[in-house]
């Protein structure tokens, strides 16, 4: 292999990774939404609520994100919705992603003491303006490493939009290798270029972990 | 003839062979799985040892195993391992990339499992003389592993949803007899939801079983 040939492979790879990180940051803001909106479903008052996120919560952590992939890809059209592959690749990313995270929003709102809400009541908020103004923003300080761990997991899945055709970066890979048979370097380039980007991901949750910690005075671990 | 909207014949004629492709893929989970738990120790015994380099090195692959995607490492596996010069079947290689893959994540596990045994523990087996292996294999281990078997339990869940992957590289797992039969008749609809619904039903009877686990060790240990 030779250097005009890595210079090659540069084209296609760079925008393959351009698709990856389209899915994984679009796929990340409806990952997070679902986490809250589900997260707080679960403890909702309205039993309807309450049902509805946990059916949601089961069947996307019960079964495989790329059978889901695939049904909304494959399947949804039969009954009348078609998706482009980054549609379906969205889609599926962040609904999977909101299934776990769903638990990490309850469980770091849990961990919240208790005395916060007993307090804010005693003073007079309303229950919404707990939630919002002392719950959660206390809430956000513990969620943050394994929102971290999730936004991995999401990179790592966005490979399985290769399969429904999405041109991203696994995809690109697979391509240049029928083109030109250099497989070793091609997908050595690649898994070297996942393993930086998820670095960059959890060395920036990190420092915003610290940040966050600092600004309210408290001493980052 | 209009064709209903979910065609329950259909998804009862494709049941048998979606039964067929079950057994390979609870073949890959459980292999891949023995697997994914003998390496994650071994590289736990590495990040361990006395040997910064070694440890250095270790941590370094389990950080990359984990950080990069298991369908490009079935990829690497299915493709580059011929290169080399070793031909292996499409499920023994799937299995090797999942039990690699999720070693990554088993070692984590045991660390935080061995980190839970009292310090103590250590020192009073070498004021005691034992050697090395015995300490690990008599004193540390049937510690650790009794409380981190949950968590074992949910990567073995983890990892059973995972075996759909496997279809990329043509081993003839549950999800890739679906999209088999689907090709054939044209009609996605029912095989990927009827291969949905099994790993559902299996995963909630799984997940009741990793939380009877729980009650077993965790209440007992802690």
């Amino acid at each position: 292999m030779t250097y005009t040939q890595l210079l090659q492979f540069a084209g296609p790879l760079l925008e393959g990774l351009r698709i990856t990180l389209r899915l994984t940051v679009a796929g990340a803001v409806l990952g997070i939404i679902c986490s809250v909106l589900a997260g707080l479903g679960r403890k909702s008052t309205f039993v309807p609520i309450r049902w509805i996120a946990s059916i949601y919560i089961e069947v996307f952590r019960g079964t495989s994100a790329l059978i889901q992939l695939f049904w909304f890809y494959f399947a949804l059209p039969l009954l009348g919705i078609n998706l482009s592959a980054l549609m379906a690749g969205v889609l599926v990313l962040g609904l999977n992603m909101g299934a776990y995270g769903a638990e990490v929003v309850r469980s770091s709102i849990a961990a919240v003491p208790k005395g916060q809400e007993e307090a804010a009541t005693a003073l007079g908020f309303s229950r919404m303006q707990t939630l919002w103004r002392i719950i959660i923003p206390q809430a956000i300080l513990p969620s943050l490493p394994p929102f971290g761990n999730l936004l991995i997991e999401l990179l790592k899945n966005s490979a399985l939009a290769s399969l429904i055709t999405l041109s991203e970066l696994t995809f690109s890979a697979q391509t240049l290798r029928t083109d030109t048979l250099e497989t070793v370097p091609i997908f050595t380039i690649v898994l070297i270029i996942y393993f930086v980007v998820a670095q960059i991901i959890a060395f920036g949750v990190r420092s915003l972990e610290h940040k966050l910690a600092q600004s309210r005075g408290e001493v980052a671990a | 003839m209009k064709q209903p909207l979910f065609d329950w014949q259909y998804a009862k004629d494709v049941m048998p062979r979606l039964l067929t492709g079950l057994t390979v893929t609870i073949e890959a989970t459980v292999l891949g799985m023995l697997l994914a738990l003998a390496l994650g120790l071994f590289w736990t015994i590495c990040r361990r040892s006395p040997n910064r380099f070694l440890a250095g090195v270790v941590h370094w692959i389990v950080e990359f195993v984990r950080s990069t995607p298991l369908l490009l490492q079935l990829y690497f596996f299915f493709y580059v391992l011929p290169a080399a010069g070793i031909v292996l079947s499409p499920l023994l290689t799937g299995l090797l990339a999942l039990g690699l893959h999720y070693s990554s994540y088993t070692t984590e596990v045991y660390r935080a499992g061995i980190d839970a045994v009292p310090k103590g523990q250590w020192d009073a087996s070498t004021a005691l003389g034992f050697s090395k292996s015995y300490v690990w294999k008599s004193i540390i281990l049937p510690q650790a592993i009794p409380r981190v078997l949950p968590v074992l339990g949910n990567y073995f869940i983890a990892m059973f949803k995972d075996t759909p992957l496997l279809s990329a590289i043509t081993v003839m797992e549950m999800f890739e007899q679906a999209r088999l039969v689907g090709a054939e008749q044209f009609r996605y609809l029912e095989p990927f939801t009827m291969v949905g619904i099994i790993f559902l039903i299996l995963s909630l009877i799984a997940s009741q079983m990793v939380i009877a686990l729980e009650k077993r060790y965790v209440v007992r240990h802690s």
